[in-house]
């Protein structure tokens, strides 16, 4: 009977929709990703950063550091100086110190976030703790760089911004998840 | 899927003609059966159960607010009030009301036997009452049930959430099913089963809207699916989808989220539109007012709710252009519903208007459902919501919106049809009772939310500022009347089952479509020799001549 195939037929089609619209649910994580990314919006930085620029000294930015402990995570953090002034396109370093006061080895990963967003995509990072994940003995102290490099093209109304680190314990999560992390805060 | 669209099946319909064979008898009838009014009784009925028990949750919020401080409910418990509130009232009270009326009148309006699925029919049905044992199970449980909201955002519904959340999740998935299988078979319906000559311009506007719905359905659910799955491989697998330790992001969570909640809104309205463009033209005693443009601006609307979802998130701090992007689109939602709502006024203009309770329901639908939607625009504009967000001035917009707009729509058509369903016309007194106390409670509950909102109080808290004080006592006040007025909606329908006076096959006198063919009550198997259509005038044509 043509209605039972044209039934069929439509049922079929409406499925793969279905099945479609599910997928792309999941695929709006990448796209999420790709889309901050590209626009540097929601304070994301990207990855390593290899290029280098000539140093711009008639301007001054204000780079201000803050270090926050995520719920549940006993760490002392916190950076080496509350802010440097820095010309763009200069590379500058930044240590931050971490130390575990407990009595168990714990695996932590920072995220760094950018303020305002829109300077996101101009604060580049060469070298950055934040790309791995770091390992402490219990009582163990370490220091670790950020080097970064303003973009001579950030806009100019921004005069001063803030890098963000929070950090979380992921002790628990470390055998599994420490690849997957890498490979996407480091593409 | 083969099962269900099994040819031998789908034939059942026609093997029976000539001989009426009715119902089965005893409680095997209403479990097994495939028959499109016997499953539209039983979506009206559950959902109907739902709305009384999301409103009891919601007399508790209203208690509880009653005055300042904690008297009543602990915050832990408010919490689960208000997101069980929201998920009953969504999920279990509003979008079931309007599958059970799709499954009712559709295959009525568009003069087929049955719908063009039944057996995965009853199986969506089913697995709605299963999907909420499960849901409500959850407040018996150990840390309670569901307590972030019934946006559940993300980490509140992943880190922090009650253990119970993993029932919470699954019971979305079957209520996704649900949802999606009834929207495959409306489409297949409206699609394959029209009657011969029922082209798509001629379809009552219930059935347009209806068929836009189910579109919306198939493409947003799947992406609710899909949010609550990534939610339970966080909670269970290790994954970092919404979690900023492993490199997700919370915020993606909303984005997500609201890319199916905006259309989900839509979800909730469009049949009301439809409904109440099949009752206004008839107590005006006149055809609906620009037919076409209502197809179109309905479409419209459906377009548009998935490029405005983040007018929900203004305040997590996406980009100008975003914020700009997302407030036009938003506003720009205001043109078709415009449309819409000066066609209905256009139809009552110069009409012989007569005043039924379907009518009344339907009237005050237009005018609160504006009310809702200027509140709508406020929201919209960018820089003002940063001011109103997470306000009560959100949680008055939503329910004006959603109670004298979806909620009074599904009285409407229910007073409007009762007649066909039951075979008896419904207490008119006590209609316009039921009407008047839903109108008076439900403006006296929903209006000081406004001014409260606007003055700063933040939503979900079980306590308040002193100076908040008296327009929550009256929003309470209403809040009761509204509540209990619903019991005397309960007791009409169980009277107009019962008896009354007999109704004819078409009991509104201005009323049009193939359901009033037919005898009141409908029989049990209908159009099983399909009418022909081909020379009815389509609607716009109608329209000219008029």
């Amino acid at each position: 009977m043509t209605e039972e195939r044209l039934t069929r037929r439509l049922v079929v089609r409406l499925c793969l929709v279905v099945v479609a619209m599910f997928g792309f649910g999941f695929a709006l994580v990448p796209i999420y990703d790709v889309m901050c990314q590209a626009f540097g919006i929601n304070g994301k930085t990207a990855g390593v950063y290899e290029g280098q620029q000539a140093v711009d000294e008639q301007r001054q930015v204000r780079v201000q550091f803050l270090a926050t402990n995520a719920a549940d995570m006993v760490w002392e953090f916190g950076p080496q100086a509350d802010e440097v002034v820095v010309h763009p396109g200069d590379s500058t370093q930044m240590l931050f110190v971490a130390y575990n006061p407990t009595d168990k080895p714990m695996t932590a990963q920072a995220i760094p976030s950018v303020a305002p967003s829109k300077a996101a995509a101009y604060f580049h990072k060469t070298e950055c703790f934040c790309f791995t994940q770091q390992v402490l003995q219990p009582g163990e102290r370490i220091e670790m760089p950020v080097r970064f490099i303003i973009d001579r093209d950030l806009p100019a109304d921004v005069r001063h911004l803030t890098l963000a680190y929070t950090l979380f314990d992921v002790t628990a999560r470390k055998p599994p998840v420490a690849q997957a992390t890498l490979t996407r805060a480091a593409p | 899927m083969s099962a269900v669209i099994d040819p031998g099946h789908a034939g059942h319909g026609h093997a029976g003609h000539d001989h009426h064979h009715g119902p089965a008898k005893g409680l095997m009838r209403w479990v097994l059966t495939t028959n499109h009014k016997d499953i539209g009784t039983m979506y009206l009925w559950f959902s109907f159960a739902m709305f009384l028990l999301g409103g009891s949750m919601a007399m508790v919020i209203r208690a509880e607010l009653f005055q300042p401080g904690l008297q009543i409910v602990q915050p832990e418990f408010f919490n689960q009030m208000t997101t069980m509130h929201g998920l009953i009232m969504v999920f279990g009270a509003v979008m079931p009301a309007f599958v059970g009326l799709a499954n009712w009148m559709i295959p009525l309006m568009i003069g087929a036997p049955d719908m063009a699925l039944p057996r995965m029919n009853n199986f969506s049905f089913w697995l709605l009452p299963a999907a909420f044992s499960m849901l409500v199970s959850t407040l018996f449980m150990e840390g309670g049930g569901p307590n972030f909201g019934w946006t559940f955002y993300a980490p509140l519904s992943t880190t922090y959430a009650p253990e119970s959340v993993t029932f919470f999740i699954f019971a979305i998935h079957l209520m996704g099913f649900s949802s999606i299988m009834g929207a495959i078979n409306v489409i297949a319906t409206i699609l394959n089963l029209r009657a011969p000559g029922m082209t798509l311009m001629k379809m009552p506007l219930f059935v347009w809207t209806w068929l836009i719905t189910a579109f919306l359905l198939i493409a947003v659910m799947p992406v609710l699916a899909g949010v609550v799955t990534m939610m339970l491989m966080d909670i269970h697998f290790g994954t970092s989808f919404f979690s900023a330790a492993g490199g997700g992001d919370p915020v993606l969570f909303q984005h997500v989220f609201w890319f199916f909640g905006h259309p989900e809104v839509y979800i909730m309205i469009l049949p009301a539109f439809g409904a109440v463009s099949a009752i206004i033209p008839a107590f005006a005693r006149k055809p609906l007012f620009g037919y076409t443009s209502m197809v179109y601006a309905t479409a419209s609307i459906a377009f548009l709710s998935f490029i405005v979802w983040a007018h929900h998130m203004f305040t997590v701090g996406i980009p100008l252009t975003g914020e700009l992007f997302f407030m036009y689109a938003t506003l720009l939602i205001a043109v078709p519903t415009g449309v819409k709502v000066f066609n209905w006024a256009s139809t009552m203009w110069r009409g012989s208007m007569t005043f039924e309770t379907p009518m009344l329901f339907a009237v005050a639908f237009v005018i609160l459902f504006t009310i809702g939607g200027f509140s709508g625009l406020m929201l919209a504009i960018a820089p003002a919501d940063f001011q109103y967000h997470d306000t009560y001035f959100v949680v008055a917009h939503f329910h004006y919106v959603l109670v004298p707009g979806a909620i009074f729509g599904i009285f409407a058509s229910a007073y409007y049809w009762l007649p066909k369903w039951t075979g008896h016309m419904y207490d008119e007194t006590l209609g316009k009772l039921h009407f008047w106390m839903s109108f008076i409670g439900m403006n006296m509950a929903f209006f000081p939310m406004h001014f409260v909102g606007l003055a700063g109080m933040p939503r979900r808290i079980p306590d308040y500022n002193m100076m908040f004080a008296n327009f929550n006592m009256v929003s309470s006040i209403g809040a009761f009347m509204f509540g209990a007025t619903q019991l005397l909606f309960l007791f009409i329908v169980i009277k107009c089952i019962r008896g009354g006076k007999a109704a004819p096959a078409k009991p509104w006198d201005g009323a049009e479509g193939l359901e009033w063919t037919i005898p009141s009550p409908a029989p049990y198997h209908t159009f099983q020799t399909p009418p022909d259509m081909s020379g009815e005038h389509e609607h716009r044509k109608g329209l000219a001549h008029d």
